[in-house]
Parts: C-alpha cells; sequence; structure tokens
C-alpha cells in the first residue's frame, strides 16, 4: 500500500513537472536585447505590456555584441533565443551569413510604413536614434556647436572619445573635409574617398579614446577622461534626466540610424516572435518607447501618438532636423562595410 | 633569517628598504581591491570620486532582485561543481603522474595545462559547438564540464608539487602493516598532502567563480552567473551595482580565506 | 605506481629470495620486477585516466575541431560540387570554359536558395581578395535574372574571367588551406605560387603577436620586482606575521579580475587617485592620461597577475632551511654572497615556474586590455575575439590561436628543457 502511494505520488509529480515544463515552453518568448537603459525601457513600454496583454512570459537576455553566439546556436540548431535586438550593420551581416530569418512582412506590419531604410529583409526597426555629439559644460566654457567640432582640437583641446567602429566616424570625417552630406556615400564608395576619411581621422588620432559599450560615453563625460564623446542620443539624455549630470546635446550633423530586432534563424517560437513585432510595429506602441528613452519611433504613421512632452527630445524631432543631418545609408554599410571595418581595425591597430 | 649573525650598518638599511619596498608592494595589492568598497555605497549612478552620497541602493539592487540572486545561487552551483570534480579527478591524476614511471608523462604534463593557454575565447566557442551537439550546452553539468578543464590544470599543478616531498615509502610502510590501499591513502597520504590539495581546490573554486567568458557562451539567460552579470554590468549599466557584488564576493572571500585557513590548520602547514 | 597500494615487487620477490637458490632467484626477481612495474604503470593510468578521458572529452575534441578550421575548410568544395566535378580535368591554364561557367552558375543560385552564397563568398574572398562583392553581386544578379540566361550574366561580370580567379577557386574545391596559418603571420601566397609579405596597411598580426609578447614579458618582469621581495619577506618572518601577509597576497588573488579591472578604471583615470597622488607628490606638472594607455594595461595586469608569480617563488623559498644560509655565514660568506650563492640558486626553480605562469597567463589576456587598454594596445586574444564575436570569421581566429598556441608550447619546451622538467614547481 504504501508502495503504491509512493509511486502515485512520483506519478503525479512527474505529470505536474511535465505540464508545468511544457505550459512553461509555449509561453515564453526569449529576447536578447543589448541592456542598458534601452532594455529597461523596452520592457517598460513592451515586455511589460504585451506579457500582460497575452500571457506571454518574457525572459531577457542581454547581447553583448557576441553575434558569435547566436552563429555558434545557428550553427548547431540550438537556439534558445527567439528575437535578438541588433544594429542594422549586424542585421545585414547576419541576414548574408544565413543566421538571421529572412522575415515575413505580412505578419508583421505593412512594409510601406515604415522608414526608409527601416524595414530590412532580415530586420525591422525598433526605433530611430541619434549619433550625436555630448560634452559637460562645467568643463568645456566653449560650446560646440556640431558633430563636427570633433576635428577641431586647437579650438576643443582635449581628449573626445568615439566610437570603435568606421561606421559614423567615417561620415563625420568627410563631412568635416567639406563634403557636402548628400555626396558622404558616393565619395566612401571611392577607394580615394576612404583614404581621404582616414587622413582626416589621423589628424586627431592621438586625442581619441574609444569606446564600445553605449555605456561609456555618459561615464567618459562623468569621470572627465574626456571633453566631449560622440554617442547614442538617448543614453546621455538618460544621463542628463535621471543621475542629473549636466551634460549638453549637440544635434548638429547628427546621423539618424535605426535599432533592429531581428529572428535567428532555427528560433523555437517563431509564432510568438512574430506576435511580438506585430505588436511593437502598431504605430501606437512604436511610439510608446518615446516616453521612456528619447529614441524616435520607425513608422512614418506613429508621430502623432508620440507623448507630446517626449517628442522634443527625439532625434527626429522637427527642431533636431532643422540643421545639418545625414541618414545612415544602410545599403552602402551592407556592400562596404565588412572591408571598412577590416580596414579600420588596422589602422587602430597601427 | 632576514638579519645574518653579525649584520653591519648597510645590511640594517638594506633590510629596512625590504620593508619599506614590501610595505609598498602590499599596497600596491591591497587599495585597488578597496577602491569598490566605498564606490558601492556611492548614492550616484557613476565609478567616480568623490561619492555624490552614501546609500545602500546598490546593495538593495544586488540583494533584492531576482536576477542577481539567481546569478549567485548559478555561481555556487557552478564553482561547487567544478571544484569537487577538478579536486577529486586532479589530485588523482598529480599521483599517478608523481611517479617517475608513469608512461610519457612528458607529454601528459603540457597537455594538462594546456587550457591554461589556449586563449579562452575558443575553448568558449569550441565547447560550445561540440557540447550543442551533445546536448551540453546551456545546462550547468556543461559549464561544469568546461570549467573543471580549466580548474584542473591548477589543482594538478598543486598537488604533484606538494607530493614532491612525500616520502613514497610511508605508503609500503602502511601496506606492509596491513592497510587496504584506500585506508592508506585516507590516513597515510591524504593528511600528508592535505594543504596542496585544499589550495589546489581553492584555485579550482577560484577560476570557476570569476570565470565569464565560457560562461557567456555555455550559459542560457536561466544560468547567468555573477561574473557574468558584473560582466554585463561593467559593459552596458558601468552600474555601481557590480561594485556593491564586488564587495559582498570579496567579504565571501575572506570567509572562504577563513575557513581554508581553519581547515589547513588541522593538515600540516599553512595552505598556499 | 606505489603511492596507493604497495608494489607486489616487495612480498613475493622478497619472500622467494630467502628460500630460493640465488641463480634462479635473479631470474625471478628481474621478472618480478617487470611484472610489478607493468602493474604499477597500469594503476597509474587507471588513476590518471577519469581526468585525461574527461579533459579529452570536455577540452581536447572541442578545441581539435575549432582549431581544426584554420587549415580544413570545405566550404568551397562543399558549395560548389557541379564546378568542382566541371574543373576535374581543367589543367589550370587559360579559363576553364562555359560548361565551368554555367556550373558555377548553377552551384551559385543553389547557394541563394540554401542561404550559403555569404560563407562562399567569404571563403572564396579568403583566398582572393575582393572577390565578396562580386560572388554577392552576381549571385543577386543571378537571382533577379528575369529569364536572362545564367551564362550570360556570369560573362556580364568581368571578375569570373579575369585571370587569376579560376585558380583561386580551383584551389578552394580541395579541401585543406593555408591560407588562414599564413596570414595569421602577415604572408600570402603570390601570383606566381610563391609566399609574400602582404602589403604593410594590412599586416597587423606579427606586430601585434609582438606586442603581446612584450606586454607579457613587461608584466613578468613587474611581478618580479614587486613579487619576489615581499615573498622573501614573508618567508623569513614569524609565521602569525606571515600568515597576515599572505592574506594580503591571496584576497586580491580571489576577487573577480572583472572587479579588478573596473577598480583600476577608477584609479586610473584622469580625475582619478593615482593622477591626485601624483599631482600631490608633485610628480609631473600636468595630469597623466593613464587610462587607455600602454603604462595604464602593464600596471592593471601588474596587479592581478601578482599572485600567480608571488606564490611559487614563496612556496620554493618556504623550503629552504635557514641552517643553510647560517652555515654559509659561519664559513665567512658576506652576506650578499651569501643570498647568491647559496639561496638564489635554489629558489630559481620557483622564480622560473612563476613567471612562466604568469607569462603564459598573460597571453591570453582580453578583458583587461578591451577595458583599459587604448586602440594601440589591444592584444592577440582580443582579435581573436574580435573574429570569433563580430566578424565571424572563426577560420582566422582559429588560425591565430593556433599560432599563439604553437609558440606558447614552444617557449614552455624550451623552459623545461632548461631546466629540466621536475624542477618547474609551478605552484
Amino acid at each position: 500500500m504504501k508502495h503504491v502511494r509512493k509511486n502515485l505520488l512520483a506519478l503525479a509529480a512527474a505529470t505536474a513537472c511535465m505540464t508545468i515544463g511544457h505550459a512553461a515552453f509555449a509561453d515564453e518568448l526569449s529576447i536578447m536585447a543589448s541592456g542598458g537603459a534601452w532594455q529597461d525601457a523596452q520592457r517598460k513600454a513592451w515586455f511589460e505590456p504585451f506579457s500582460k496583454e497575452t500571457g506571454v512570459k518574457i525572459l531577457e537576455q542581454e547581447y553583448l555584441g557576441d553575434l558569435g553566439k547566436v552563429k555558434a546556436m545557428v550553427d548547431t540548431g540550438n537556439v534558445p533565443i527567439d528575437l535578438v535586438t541588433v544594429e542594422t550593420a549586424t542585421v545585414l551581416q547576419g541576414c548574408d551569413a544565413g543566421i538571421l530569418e529572412r522575415l515575413d512582412y505580412s505578419k508583421i506590419g505593412p512594409r510601406d510604413k515604415f522608414i526608409e531604410g527601416s524595414a530590412l529583409d532580415c530586420g525591422v526597426g525598433l526605433d530611430a536614434y541619434g549619433d550625436i555629439l555630448a560634452y559637460d559644460p562645467t568643463v568645456l566654457k566653449d560650446a560646440p556647436t556640431s558633430v563636427l567640432d570633433l576635428f577641431d582640437t586647437t579650438k576643443f583641446p582635449g581628449k573626445r572619445a568615439m566610437r570603435k567602429f568606421p561606421a559614423q566616424n567615417l561620415e563625420w570625417a568627410l563631412m568635416a573635409d567639406g563634403v557636402a552630406p548628400a555626396d558622404i556615400y558616393k565619395v566612401l564608395a571611392t577607394p580615394e574617398g576612404v583614404d581621404r576619411a582616414f587622413k582626416k581621422l589621423d589628424t586627431i588620432k592621438k586625442d581619441i579614446v574609444w569606446w564600445d559599450a553605449g555605456a561609456q560615453p555618459a561615464q567618459l563625460l562623468a569621470s572627465k577622461e574626456v571633453v566631449m564623446t560622440t554617442a547614442w542620443n538617448g543614453r546621455i539624455q538618460n544621463a542628463i534626466d535621471t543621475d542629473g549630470k549636466p551634460f549638453k546635446i549637440v544635434w548638429n550633423n547628427q546621423i539618424l540610424e535605426y535599432d533592429m530586432i531581428a529572428i535567428p534563424k532555427g528560433a523555437k517560437s517563431p509564432d510568438l516572435a512574430y506576435k511580438y513585432l506585430a505588436y511593437i510595429s502598431e504605430p501606437k506602441n512604436n511610439a510608446k518607447l518615446a516616453s521612456y528613452i528619447t529614441y524616435g519611433p520607425v513608422r512614418t504613421d506613429a508621430a502623432s501618438f508620440v507623448a507630446p512632452d517626449a517628442l522634443p527630445k527625439l532625434p527626429n524631432a522637427p527642431d533636431h532636423l532643422s540643421g545639418a543631418y545625414l541618414v545612415a545609408d544602410t545599403e552602402f554599410w551592407g556592400d562596404y562595410g565588412e572591408d571598412l571595418v577590416k580596414r579600420f581595425n588596422a589602422w587602430l591597430a597601427q | 633569517m632576514l638579519l645574518s649573525p653579525y649584520p653591519t650598518a648597510g645590511e640594517r638599511i638594506r633590510i629596512t628598504l625590504l620593508w619599506i619596498w614590501c610595505g609598498l608592494v602590499i599596497l600596491f595589492l591591497l587599495v585597488p581591491i578597496l577602491i569598490p568598497v566605498p564606490l558601492s555605497f556611492n548614492s550616484g549612478a557613476f565609478f567616480i570620486f568623490p561619492l555624490e552620497g552614501i546609500s545602500t541602493r546598490w546593495y538593495e539592487v544586488v540583494l533584492g532582485t531576482q536576477r542577481w540572486q539567481s546569478a549567485i545561487g548559478n555561481s555556487l552551483i557552478v564553482a561547487f561543481g567544478t571544484t569537487f570534480i577538478a579536486t577529486v579527478l586532479g589530485t588523482l591524476t598529480a599521483i599517478a603522474l608523481s611517479d617517475e614511471k608513469f608512461p610519457g608523462r612528458r607529454i601528459v604534463m603540457p597537455l594538462l595545462l594546456s587550457p591554461l593557454i589556449v586563449p579562452v575565447v575558443i575553448t568558449a566557442v569550441g565547447s560550445y559547438l561540440f557540447y550543442a551537439r551533445i546536448g551540453l550546452a546551456s545546462t550547468y553539468a556543461g559549464i561544469i564540464l568546461a570549467h573543471t578543464a580549466l580548474a584542473s590544470p591548477f589543482v594538478v599543478v598543486t598537488v604533484a608539487a606538494s607530493l614532491t616531498g612525500f616520502d613514497r615509502n610511508l605508503m609500503r610502510a602502511a601496506a606492509i602493516s596491513g592497510a587496504k590501499p584506500l585506508t592508506a591513502f585516507f590516513r597515510v597520504m591524504l593528511p600528508l598532502i592535505l594543504p596542496g590539495v585544499l589550495s589546489g581546490a581553492a584555485f579550482a573554486f577560484v577560476t570557476s567563480f570569476d570565470e565569464v567568458v565560457v560562461v557567456q557562451f555555455l550559459a542560457s539567460a536561466s544560468q547567468r552567473t555573477m561574473p557574468l552579470e558584473m560582466f554585463i554590468g561593467l559593459r552596458e549599466k558601468l552600474s555601481p551595482a557590480i561594485t556593491a557584488a564586488a564587495t559582498l564576493m570579496m567579504a565571501l572571500s575572506i570567509l572562504l580565506l577563513l575557513v581554508a585557513n581553519i581547515l589547513s590548520r588541522r593538515g600540516r602547514k599553512a595552505p598556499v | 605506481m606505489s603511492a596507493l597500494q604497495p608494489s607486489d615487487l616487495d612480498r613475493p620477490a622478497l619472500a622467494r629470495g630467502r628460500s630460493a637458490a640465488a641463480d634462479t632467484d635473479l631470474k625471478s626477481v628481474s621478472a618480478a620486477l617487470r611484472r610489478a612495474e607493468f602493474g604499477d604503470r597500469l594503476r597509474s593510468l587507471a588513476l590518471a585516466a577519469p581526468l585525461l578521458v574527461l579533459l579529452a572529452l570536455s577540452f581536447g575534441i572541442p578545441i581539435v575541431l575549432l582549431l581544426s578550421r584554420a587549415v580544413y575548410d570545405p566550404t568551397i568544395a562543399e558549395a560548389l560540387p557541379k564546378t568542382t566535378a566541371a574543373l576535374a580535368d581543367w589543367n589550370g591554364q587559360g579559363q576553364p570554359g562555359d560548361a565551368a561557367l554555367a556550373a558555377l552558375a548553377a552551384d551559385l543560385s543553389d547557394n541563394q536558395a540554401k542561404g550559403t552564397a555569404y560563407e562562399l563568398a567569404k571563403s572564396i574572398n579568403a583566398r582572393l581578395p575582393g572577390a565578396r562583392s562580386q560572388v554577392l553581386k552576381t549571385v543577386r544578379k543571378l537571382e533577379n535574372a528575369g529569364g536572362q540566361p545564367p551564362l550570360d550574366i556570369m560573362k556580364s561580370v568581368p571578375f569570373w574571367t579575369a585571370p587569376g580567379t579560376w585558380p583561386a577557386i580551383a584551389s578552394g574545391t580541395h579541401r585543406l588551406t593555408s591560407f588562414y596559418l599564413l596570414s595569421a603571420l602577415d604572408l600570402r601566397w603570390n601570383a606566381d605560387g610563391g609566399i609574400e609579405r602582404v602589403p604593410p596597411e594590412q599586416a597587423i598580426f606579427l606586430q601585434v603577436f609582438m606586442r603581446t609578447f612584450f606586454v607579457a614579458a613587461a608584466v613578468t618582469l613587474a611581478t618580479l620586482l614587486l613579487g619576489f621581495p615581499l615573498a622573501y619577506l614573508i618567508s623569513s618572518v614569524p609565521k602569525g606575521l606571515a600568515a597576515i601577509l599572505i592574506v594580503a597576497v591571496l584576497l586580491p588573488f580571489w576577487t573577480s579580475i572583472l572587479v579588478r579591472t573596473a577598480a583600476w578604471t577608477v584609479l586610473l583615470q584622469k580625475f582619478g587617485l593615482v593622477n591626485d597622488l601624483l599631482l600631490w607628490l608633485g610628480v609631473g606638472s600636468d595630469r597623466l592620461d593613464l587610462m587607455y594607455s600602454r603604462m595604464g594595461l602593464i600596471i592593471a595586469m601588474t596587479h592581478i597577475q601578482l599572485p600567480f608569480t608571488l606564490l611559487p617563488i614563496y612556496s620554493v623559498m618556504r623550503t629552504i632551511q635557514p641552517s643553510q644560509m647560517k652555515a654559509a655565514y659561519s664559513l665567512g660568506a658576506r652576506p650578499f654572497t651569501a643570498f647568491r650563492r647559496v639561496y638564489l640558486p635554489q629558489v630559481f626553480p620557483g622564480v622560473m615556474a612563476g613567471c612562466l605562469l604568469t607569462f603564459i597567463l598573460c597571453l591570453g589576456y582580453y578583458i583587461t586590455p578591451a577595458l583599459i587598454g587604448g586602440a594601440s594596445d589591444q592584444l592577440i586574444s582580443n582579435f581573436i575575439a574580435n573574429y570569433v564575436n563580430v566578424e565571424l570569421n572563426w577560420e582566422m581566429a582559429a588560425a591565430l590561436s593556433f599560432i599563439l598556441l604553437v609558440f606558447t608550447l614552444a617557449l614552455f619546451g624550451i623552459f623545461a628543457r632548461i631546466l629540466g622538467f621536475d624542477r618547474l614547481k609551478l605552484v
């Protein structure tokens, strides 16, 4: 009798485990995002409301720039993540490398309602952000008026921080060298143009501190390690708004880019992933992120849903597009990115 | 032994200089690890002195959030698992290798050390690719296995070092007196090499407890360890939460160090 | 292996030795000896086997599989089966003809459909720089052909009829490649089939290897200068004080490398404590840029490695009897002479072991250089990590690791030979 009871208990426990396990498997969506204030904002704007609405539990992972891990997952057919937030360049690279799923826009939303360049084959835009210049006015008495002041070491002596990546830096270098924003990518497509950009960067190379994680610029400014830094506008705004730092943002000559989200090949719950993509691509929801971090919507029809107090801080707010600016050319970086990254790394190492 | 029997003035100066130099070295060793302690009580969100204010908000983050709690738990599971396997197997191997008759020990030893030499990124990718095929990726077993590879060289080396002073005739004596091999091992050999085994275990523990690259590849979201959580913090958030975590880890280290010290006093010598 | 079990040499041989005649005795003793030795070896192997097997499975196989990517690259052969067949009887001279071109077009379309075109393009690019964009361009054209015959499309891209293209593809249909290993040494094949240096603006790895070895050597030397006197002091003070000092050494050792690296960023930054101290001491008039510099990197790595150098030295020093030095003094040796002639030779193996351990561990650093070093202070592991995580070029990462492994093992071999293997007391 005792025996039977024990067996029954074990059976019940096993069944319970199986059902729990099964339920957990069916209703979990694993999202790899790149951490920091940005992920916090996504959690409030999207993860939590989506969970509440659909009952799907969202498991968060941080993306540490390790596309290698995603490749390893796809290569071995063991893909524990359903969605990954990445940069545009990574989407193109991952798409070519066959590690990201080609998206079916009929399950997401009308592709033509996205800002140009923000709906790619393997990734859909989450938000628009600006590559801007930030400085601390208590340190730098003379206010810079353009991102291109990076290259003016006589008027603004001291270290400046730039991202350890060729994109944006090469564009700014050419702009500082007198190329009009409209011609940047034409010039950069020629070997002479690339040489010209690197030559311009050479003039300030010894004054540059390189950052590669999005949170570093604010830390570099706060510790006064540098007098000015390029940055993603949201990270700086976050330091101003929540940490009370006196930083200032220079919008003139900003470069507009899009954050992307993609489905790795072989993801376990692609249907849930699409459900999530459709959810965040709805104009109303798309505009919601702007209330938590100052990144703008990527849907052209989302502007009217942006909270009025959030609007003035967005990179694609009318005020910030009144000066010179450049929209990053995703196709250009798709074609030339790999070679330029290689050249950039060799240039850095020398 | 510092001074010769009849120290000259010059010698006294040299000894004084030695003390000063060593004092500076100790400062150099300790100051950087004490830095996180005050920073962990910073109320601001940046890594800078002077502190903006005093608060325990970062401790609340570390101890109060489920993420950090599970990270601490995961770290302990992985580190204790690794330490156990690496210490047991590493000790056996060291005993085997300390016998000069062991075939090919000149080749085996460098091979055993190679986990220290291969860049850990390569170890991480290599083990991920292989473990994923055999179903070990994203499991505790997988992480523990990979960490055992990284940690066991330390055990082999420390135990082998402590065996160089071990007189094998003691084991023969034990056998002749009728002790079974296992009894002889536990009653004769182990007590004598215990300091070596314990320090090997300590090394193994630290190696696993501090490892981030392999974990980054092999762990799924639910297996995130403390160093990985800190690495994420360092790269992406730079929040002083990691200094709070560091301070807690240091407190734990001191505790472990004390325990190891007490344990080893029951052995023969102080541990190294 | 007699440690766990007494060798069976003793009992039977000794027992017989008393009873049997002397001449047969000699034979049986040596036979018993051989048997016993054989048994000992088996036992040793059995003891070591669990770890060896575990390491072979958990570490050996994965690493060999990954490193083999440096020389074994079947991508092209697997991606271009039709082309491989079509090239079978090509003599390597001139152009292989339309059949091969058509086969290639078919293969390219297949790859596009399977999503492997990028891997293929990358692999061809490895043999023929610049080929990547040409391959992808052609693939896209084939995809949007709109009825145009594939052969015409192939001919419309001059790249496919250029000299050099087909030899590269043909070489790719063999599965073994030396390209990545050569690249890791800044070398490449030239058009005449010889090996040449790559142009200076592309040559980075030799420089990075040199830099890695330089940083490792500098850190090793620094840890020795700091660690040796401290080890000496600890080994010669009374036990209680020694225990406290040892804790001071071990405490950083037990603190996460990440935390120590973060702490050093706080210390080294421009308005950090080190600069404050230097300014207060009146050393220099301006704040130094220690962060993102080689100096800062070496300081931080020295801090992390110091216990690794110190502990082996200390463990050897502890075994040296003070009476030896006393004997030297009583024989009239001056303190310095006694130290140099009696003490140093004995601690030498410990010094070598500590230095070797630190040197080897330094070669693998990458998180600390990434966070504290500047762009020109990145070590070889940073490049390996970059190839793994960012560029997804695992072949190149494998080649660099392989070269690093060979250098390091060679170094280990040299040390082991100079010192004698058994004197390498590593910890």
